[in-house]
């Protein structure tokens, strides 16, 4: 217990004396997962409406592929993204292995699943006469989606939150494709990793600290926007 | 119009962060030299001061990739890394002979010992022989932890095994897969017999609740060499900067950096330099 309280103090000083090697650190994680959690909205929130509200031959097993995307362990994932990035893979020539790009990447095939599958389930819940109703009421294609959306948008911003978690969270993609090379690709996960290895407890705590500090923020946004409107 | 537009917008906004995302990579690309190491020879800090040198010397970029023993030698001998420091020699030589790496030097030496708990069931402390020592521990069956990894220690263990003529197998006998600091953990933990390097020990000795038992042996020797990928094999290696890296590691100024790393923080130096000798001289 006496660990975790140094931790805690250990947090409370790096964040108060704005330690500028820790501040990069955050401003780092925020941007690789803000991005890759960006990117698998742009896709997956339009994949996941189009799978929920359309009907063709082979729906069903590409929702089953995404629900499985949903679980793909994160380590296996750096893996085979590894092996495309390398020198002798496919994509070595991008020279893209050990460098932000290549964690977003990563982390962008980890969310994507997560939001698609999530969108899907929110857009399939939602009252199957509410889209007649609003066709009958004159709405545009464009219209109707939108409306769609928005009524579904509890559990479509429990899908960003989800998207969001998953990768701010991760670290074995993240430590595999992006090396940890301080100053370039160390985020809070995989430099919590390395100080635990080296023994620096109270530090790798504290790191700890501060990404739960972090992922509740914008949590807690989210969670504003999502539960505005509502009375109790 | 209002739907086109929108679409447009949203492509507009997916290629300009997928265009800045790629832009991201880029920064590195050309002069970068990708050094693989081993995770116990990152965490020692030696790296954290040389690199820095290196880099102001030469204005070239160096990514470390510190990793398993077994993955930095992989690594190298695919080409994806353009230099490697590892402390393995028995594998190392195995990549030299299948001319997969090249121009495996000397760079410095530490040690390993035999640690465990202060009341030392085994009754070890003092032994000058580590194979005697090992045997001592298999046939008392305690509580022993390996690395079980195929790192330079995991190898070191292994070959004192052999030339104790056992294999260790029983519940006396845990294996973590893990890292040295980790391993030592659990060793301290579950009051066993740890072989460890002295760099991590030193680091971790706050710690743990082991003390050093058998020590000095020349079998104990860890041994430190840069090695390069046969460039002719892989088309992508940095040839001179993983060569210029290499050469660093064993010029003069280095050497006498590595002669005294540690001194200030642990009293003792973590590493002896060896450049230029030959290991059987050692």
């Amino acid at each position: 217990m006496e660990l975790i309280r140094q931790g805690l103090i250990e947090a409370v000083r790096l964040i108060l004396t704005g330690d500028p090697g820790v501040l990069q650190i955050t401003w780092l994680s925020i941007q690789i997962s803000g991005t890759a959690t960006v990117l698998s909205l742009l896709l997956g929130i339009p994949a996941g409406v189009a799978l929920a509200l359309t009907r063709f031959p082979g729906r069903g097993f590409l929702v089953a592929l995404v629900n499985t995307g949903m679980g793909l362990p994160p380590v296996v994932v750096g893996l085979f993204v590894s092996i495309f990035l390398w020198r002798s893979g496919p994509l070595g020539a991008l020279e893209l292995l050990y460098t932000p790009t290549a964690i977003v990447i990563a982390q962008f095939v980890i969310a994507a699943p997560i939001v698609t599958g999530l969108t899907i389930a929110a857009m399939q819940q939602l009252n199957p006469r509410l889209r007649l109703q609003l066709l009958a009421l004159g709405a545009s294609r464009w219209q109707l989606l939108l409306l769609l959306m928005r009524e579904a948008r509890l559990p479509l911003l429990a899908a960003v939150m989800a998207g969001f978690g998953g990768v701010i969270s991760e670290v074995g993609a993240s430590m595999m494709v992006g090396g940890n090379l301080l100053g370039h690709t160390r985020v809070l996960t995989t430099a919590t990793v390395l100080e635990t290895g080296k023994g620096n407890f109270e530090v790798a705590i504290a790191l700890g600290v501060i990404l739960l500090v972090l992922t509740f923020v914008v949590n807690y946004l989210l969670t504003w926007i999502q539960q505005r409107g509502r009375s109790a | 119009m209002k739907a086109q537009n929108s679409t447009r917008w949203s492509l507009v906004l997916a290629l300009a962060v997928g265009l800045a995302v790629l832009g991201w990579g880029s920064v590195w690309a050309g002069q970068a030299v990708i050094l693989s190491t081993t995770t116990s020879t990152q965490d020692s800090g030696l790296l954290d001061v040389l690199v820095p040198m290196f880099e102001k010397q030469t204005g070239a970029t160096v990514k470390v990739i510190s990793v398993g023993t077994g993955q930095a030698l992989a690594l190298a001998a695919k080409g994806e890394a353009d230099v490697a420091l590892v402390h393995a020699p028995d594998s190392e030589k195995k990549y030299v002979a299948d001319g997969l790496l090249v121009n495996r030097r000397l760079v410095m030496h530490n040690d390993f010992f035999i640690a465990g708990p202060a009341d030392d069931p085994a009754k070890l402390k003092g032994m000058e022989s580590a194979v005697e020592a090992m045997k001592r521990i298999a046939e008392a069956k305690v509580p022993f932890v390996s690395r079980g990894d195929n790192s330079g220690t995991h190898q070191l263990e292994k070959k004192l095994w052999a030339e104790a003529k056992m294999s260790p197998s029983g519940t006396w006998y845990l294996s973590t897969g893990q890292g040295m600091g980790a391993t030592l953990g659990i060793g301290s933990e579950k009051k066993a017999y740890v072989i460890t390097d002295r760099a991590t020990f030193l680091a971790f000795k706050k710690r743990v609740q082991l003390v050093p038992l058998v020590e000095r042996d020349r079998i104990l020797l860890n041994i430190y060499s840069v090695l390069e990928p046969n460039a002719g094999k892989f088309p992508r290696v940095n040839v001179a900067g993983g060569k210029a890296f290499a050469d660093f590691m064993v010029s003069k100024e280095v050497q006498e950096v590595i002669r005294t790393f540690g001194v200030d923080k642990f009293g003792e130096p973590l590493f002896f330099p060896d450049a230029g000798k030959r290991e059987e001289s050692l």
